[in-house]
């Protein structure tokens, strides 16, 4: 228990996959403008992460990985050269599914949620987190809890970023410094912040 | 330059920061995703005429895919090690909107040489800001400049040194922002607020 906990700290806090390994940078930017719609997109990306990281596990154990055909006595073929392009495909085809399961069983949810979510395919801490499980080498549970770690870190810096931009409304900023420029250094103090939080584990 | 895609529409940056902490790294990246981008441009602007609509999103990915697999292997056989510090962004390059971007809005209209062009230029674009950053971060953080180093020995026995936060993630994120902020300022965009 205290293994998947300290995963999930250390995907949160420590190796934020937003601050620290600077993914899914593009609709960071452009979505942080407003705390609701942040919100909204912090949620379909635990959502999906959660899903995607355990399948494409899965994948990979049993069907890319090297030895990983010798089930159906093909153990000599080792396909983790078709990685990438097996990735995407599952995680187009999870959000795509997600999309219909939301849009049939939870009309709400799917109202304030849909429209991020086809966002989400070409959001590289989607893809990000696929390889990350597999350099790392770990096991279905452990994927699972680092998947829901990385989306939980996602949602916590997207959501501070909108929360700050909000406050420098008010503020004069120099013209060109508007907007993205601005927005590049406010997340970069909010990185320095969560450098703080390096070494811990329990 | 004036249209560049990382300082004035801010795509494609999520693979570019974290390689960028020297710039040999960077050099590497610019040269795969310069490949990458003019040669998925050519592919789906041959194939434009024949792509149906509704399925163009999953066919431009995997042929960008396809490709961006090519240069893994390609890295992998020529230089391994390099392969290994670029770890799995070289792999990220898929899901870099640039790509995605210019072979949706450009390449899809226009014939294989105008989107070859487009391709190799937006690619440049791309590199020159990747490198610039890497500059910075290699010059403050390591003292060098592409494995060379330039700040001499009397300067570190003077109390200088090495700027540590640079090579951690925040430099670069500051890094970006004032080179955004100056190329704005230059080229006079702005956005609202």
């Amino acid at each position: 228990m205290q293994h998947y906990i300290n995963i999930i700290i250390n995907s949160v806090f420590i190796e934020n996959i937003l601050l620290i390994y600077f993914l899914g940078m593009c609709s960071f930017l452009s979505i942080s403008k407003k705390v609701e719609t942040s919100i909204g997109l912090g949620l379909a990306v635990i959502f999906v992460l959660s899903i995607t990281a355990p399948a494409n596990w899965a994948i990979n154990e049993y069907l890319l990985a090297e030895g990983a055909l010798s089930w159906a006595g093909l153990g000599h073929i080792n396909l983790d050269f078709l990685q990438f392009i097996v990735f995407i495909s599952v995680i187009a085809a999870m959000v795509q599914l997600v999309e219909m399961l939301m849009d049939r069983f939870s009309p709400a949810l799917y109202v304030n949620l849909g429209i991020f979510l086809p966002l989400i395919t070409v959001n590289c801490s989607i893809l990000g987190t696929s390889l990350f499980l597999v350099e790392r080498d770990y096991n279905l549970a452990e994927s699972t809890v680092f998947g829901f770690g990385s989306g939980l870190g996602f949602f916590l810096a997207i959501v501070s970023l909108a929360t700050v931009r909000k406050r420098m409304r008010y503020s004069d900023v120099p013209s060109s410094l508007r907007g993205v420029g601005m927005a590049m250094l406010l997340t970069g103090l909010i990185s320095m912040a969560f450098l703080g939080f390096s070494g811990i584990s329990l | 330059m004036g249209e560049n895609p990382i300082s004035i529409h801010v795509l494609g940056i999520c693979s570019a920061l974290a390689i960028t902490t020297k710039i040999d790294t960077a050099v590497v990246m610019t040269i795969a995703v310069v490949a990458v981008l003019s040669i998925s441009n050519v592919v789906i602007s041959f194939l434009r005429n024949n792509i149906p609509n509704k399925v163009r999103i999953i066919i431009q990915m995997s042929v960008i895919a396809s490709l961006v697999i090519i240069a893994d292997q390609v890295l992998k056989a020529y230089m391994y090690d390099m392969s290994k510090l670029l770890g799995v962004f070289l792999g990220l390059i898929i899901t870099n909107c640039i790509v995605l971007g210019r072979a949706e809005a450009y390449a899809m209209q226009n014939s294989p040489s105008k989107a070859l062009l487009d391709g190799m230029g937006n690619g440049l674009g791309y590199g020159s800001i990747l490198i610039a950053v890497a500059f910075f971060r290699e010059l403050f953080g390591f003292g060098s400049i592409y494995g060379a180093q330039v700040i001499a020995n009397q300067i570190y026995l003077g109390g200088y040194e090495n700027n540590g936060l640079m090579i951690l993630s925040p430099g670069a994120f500051f890094i970006l922002g004032l080179i955004v902020w100056a190329h704005r300022a230059y080229t006079g965009t702005s956005d609202k607020h």
